[in-house]
């Protein structure tokens, strides 16, 4: 729909494309990531008895605008022994790769930055991104405690990837798609067409299924969970151990970039789950468009359901973390390949069975 | 093929999130193993001992209070126990039930705080707040004590410097009624949560050979099942009229004398900190608090060594006297410093997130190692 217009307004495809991919970014993660960063502030505040950011704005809801404002006006600060052109480099890699991610996101019916066949498998390539500008920050930055975080980071999301695609796979087996959009369109309208409770499928095959894909969504959001390095899995960056990990070293808005960037990917991790197993953006219960046969008003609904069930896990992961002590790093890695593997093998096979002979 | 690998030297602190204060470690790691960790000291040092050869002797007490800046008010009463038993002044009851009160009072405050940062240390950071929640009622107390929060030159030789607030008792009281459910909070929040219990039981065991070789005291010391406790043992003050269990680590979630041992420990004595402060608030007499003071602080010739159980352990004073108003010499065996020598004995062979885990456990006070 978006594409067909800014077709029209443009005359060329490729300008269409371009300007559509990058809506997303624009119209909303930049604001959410400023909206995330002063929710997280006030969910942990109000878990911990304080009231948060205060001063700036009502109950300080320009507090994390002031905050950027002081970044922007802060000195780079690059030390003589950095790697300049790894050190400049990283951020934006990383940057760049949480970001990409929401290009193939499907926000709602009409809402989608590119609507592109491979989608689950676009988002898992280009999140691998972030590795590499993660290992180039903490090796550039010449830091001892850098390095750790960034040998640790890199070694946990490449573990924590396998579980996550093996459910990735498993979803794949069930719908026959790898694009994101069919996958949420497959699982129509009611709730208990979502994945989680079985798909939009009947008879013996959807009991079965059940419980298969409660324990897959547990396993891709604990482990999508610590791809993006939030508590419990937040050893990278281990405050307590390593100061802060591979961005030690970073100030001003290069320290922003990857702000930014972990609370974007808060919300991608949110959004793939919801797109997964949640329905994406169905709503559960139907739509007041089709209730009062306003067509223009579905796509709203559904972008304002993608929202609620994307700030849902978002807001479930800040509570994870400001709940739970964090794991060390060889636990973190044995829990990844003792448990969280051989369950999703485990899964894959069954579903497997389930699909071919039911 | 063998690769070729080197150890690595990584210096942590002295300004390190969770060194505790200025302490540096240097640790000597292969890849993420500890091989060997060296603390180096002194970031703090205030010639605490030489500085009091120049005061009289009742100007050493807010010395003593910048020791153990978490346990002051149990600085304090370490140093006038020495005193007074080195001049043989017999204090008033009341003034020994308020001191008890104090310095229980500070044992559950100074606690909080190490249970409040060790989370922290281990990555949770909500306990650490609601711990610090909970001290900051204990310091209102002291502050309509004494003035004070922090440091607070409250017991006096022979005496104490304020009497108790009128609403005193009855703040106290209240205070133990809030904090019964929240210590059980902080049990749900953390010292029962898996991801803490994988984390700290079976790191850092300290057997209690070792233990008593290395001259551990205090909740270390018990932690490791050695019954020691020198409000028992040794009793001064009033200890002996007060009826408290002396909790000992018994390995419960792993191995006896392993961090969540010494975490745990801790819990329980805040339970019976509590237990001393009813029975003290229920039984205080009246009577005057500072009748026993001397106006002129001039002991005999003499030394003397006083030894109390401050929350980290054995707090010792080894005071000798010239007969002048000043003393010859003062020393002093801060228990943190002993306990910190035991660190590269338990750190060996662990990971770089177990040395946080350690050093927590171990909960020293650097104002105290340096002085």
């Amino acid at each position: 729909m978006i594409y067909d217009w800014l077709h029209n307004i443009t005359g060329s495809a490729i300008a269409a494309a371009i300007i559509q991919s990058l809506l997303p970014l624009f119209i909303f993660i930049l604001p959410f990531a400023l909206f995330a960063v002063l929710l997280e502030r006030k969910v942990s505040g109000h878990m911990q008895d304080r009231l948060g950011p205060m001063r700036v704005g009502y109950h300080g809801i320009l507090q994390t605008i002031a905050d950027i404002i002081k970044l922007i006006q802060k000195e780079d600060i690059v030390a003589a022994e950095n790697d300049r052109r790894f050190f400049d480099l990283s951020p934006i890699l990383v940057f760049a790769g949480s970001y990409a991610a929401f290009a193939a996101i499907p926000f709602s019916g009409a809402f989608i930055g590119s609507n592109i066949d491979l989608g689950i498998v676009y988002i898992v390539a280009v999140t691998g991104l972030v590795v590499a500008g993660i290992l180039m920050g903490g090796w550039a930055s010449n830091n001892k405690y850098s390095l750790l975080g960034a040998m640790r980071a890199a070694a946990q999301i490449i573990s924590y990837e396998i579980p996550t695609l093996l459910i990735v796979v498993t979803v794949i087996m069930i719908t026959g798609t790898m694009n994101l959009f069919t996958i949420s369109e497959w699982q129509t309208q009611y709730f208990w067409n979502w994945l989680i409770l079985g798909g939009p499928v009947f008879g013996t095959a959807k009991i079965l299924l059940i419980p298969l894909m409660v324990i897959s969504f547990l396993i891709i959001f604990l482990s999508t969970l610590a791809e993006v390095n939030r508590t419990p899995f937040d050893i990278p960056e281990a405050e307590s151990e390593l100061v802060s990990g591979y961005h030690t070293e970073y100030s001003g808005m290069k320290f922003a970039m990857f702000f930014l960037a972990e609370y974007a990917n808060m919300f991608a991790v949110s959004a793939i789950v919801a797109t997964l197993f949640f329905g994406g953006f169905q709503s559960p219960i139907g739509y007041l468009g089709n209730v009062f046969g306003v067509k223009w008003l579905i796509p709203i609904e559904q972008f304002f359901w993608f929202t609620a069930k994307g700030l849902f896990f978002v807001f479930v992961q800040m509570w994870l973390r400001w709940t739970l002590p964090r794991f060390r790093v060889d636990q973190l890695m044995a829990f990844c390949w003792k448990y969280l593997i051989p369950f999703a093998f485990v899964i894959l096979i069954l579903v497997g069975l389930i699909t071919v002979l039911l | 093929m063998a690769l070729k690998t080197e150890e690595m030297v990584l210096n942590m602190g002295p300004q390190h999130p969770s060194t505790h204060g200025v302490l540096r470690l240097e640790l000597v790691l292969d890849g993420e193993l500890i091989e060997n960790v060296i603390p180096h000291i002194g970031y703090l040092h205030r010639c605490f001992e030489k500085h009091c050869e120049a005061m009289t002797y009742p100007q050493v007490i807010p010395y003593t209070d910048r020791m153990d800046y978490l346990a002051s008010m149990y600085n304090e009463f370490g140093y006038v126990v020495a005193m007074e038993r080195l001049m043989n002044i017999e204090v008033p009851e009341r003034v020994q039930y308020i001191r008890v009160i104090m310095g229980e009072f500070q044992r559950i405050a100074s606690h909080l705080v190490a249970l409040g940062t060790y989370g922290a240390d281990i990555g949770a950071f909500t306990p650490f707040l609601f711990c610090f929640r909970d001290r900051e009622k204990i310091l209102n107390l002291f502050e309509i004590t004494c003035g004070a929060r922090l440091l607070y030159n409250y017991m006096w030789i022979g005496g104490v410097s304020h009497d108790l607030h009128a609403d005193f008792i009855r703040l106290a009281n209240e205070f133990i009624k809030e904090f019964r459910p929240n210590l059980k909070e902080l049990n749900d929040l953390l010292t029962f949560n898996q991801i803490f219990i994988d984390r700290t039981a079976n790191v850092g065991i300290l057997p209690a050979e070792t233990a008593i070789n290395y001259g551990i005291t205090g909740p270390n010391l018990r932690a490791s099942g050695v019954k020691w406790d020198l409000r028992r043992d040794d009793p001064y003050s009033i200890y002996d009229k007060f009826d408290f269990e002396i909790p000992i680590g018994k390995g419960e979630k792993g191995t006896t004398g392993d961090c969540w041992d010494r975490y745990y420990m801790r819990v329980r004595e805040m339970e019976e900190s509590l237990k001393i402060i009813e029975q003290a608030l229920d039984q205080i007499p009246e009577g005057d608090v500072s009748s026993a003071i001397p106006k002129r602080v001039k002991p005999p010739v003499g030394q003397i060594y006083a030894r109390v159980e401050n929350p980290r352990g054995e707090l010792g004073y080894f005071i000798i006297s010239d007969g002048s108003l000043n003393p010859y010499r003062i020393k002093v065996r801060a228990p943190s410093f002993v306990n910190l020598e035991v660190l590269g004995e338990l750190c060996k062979g662990h990971l770089v997130a177990d040395v946080v885990a350690i050093l927590g456990s171990i909960d020293i006070v650097l104002g105290e190692i340096d002085r």
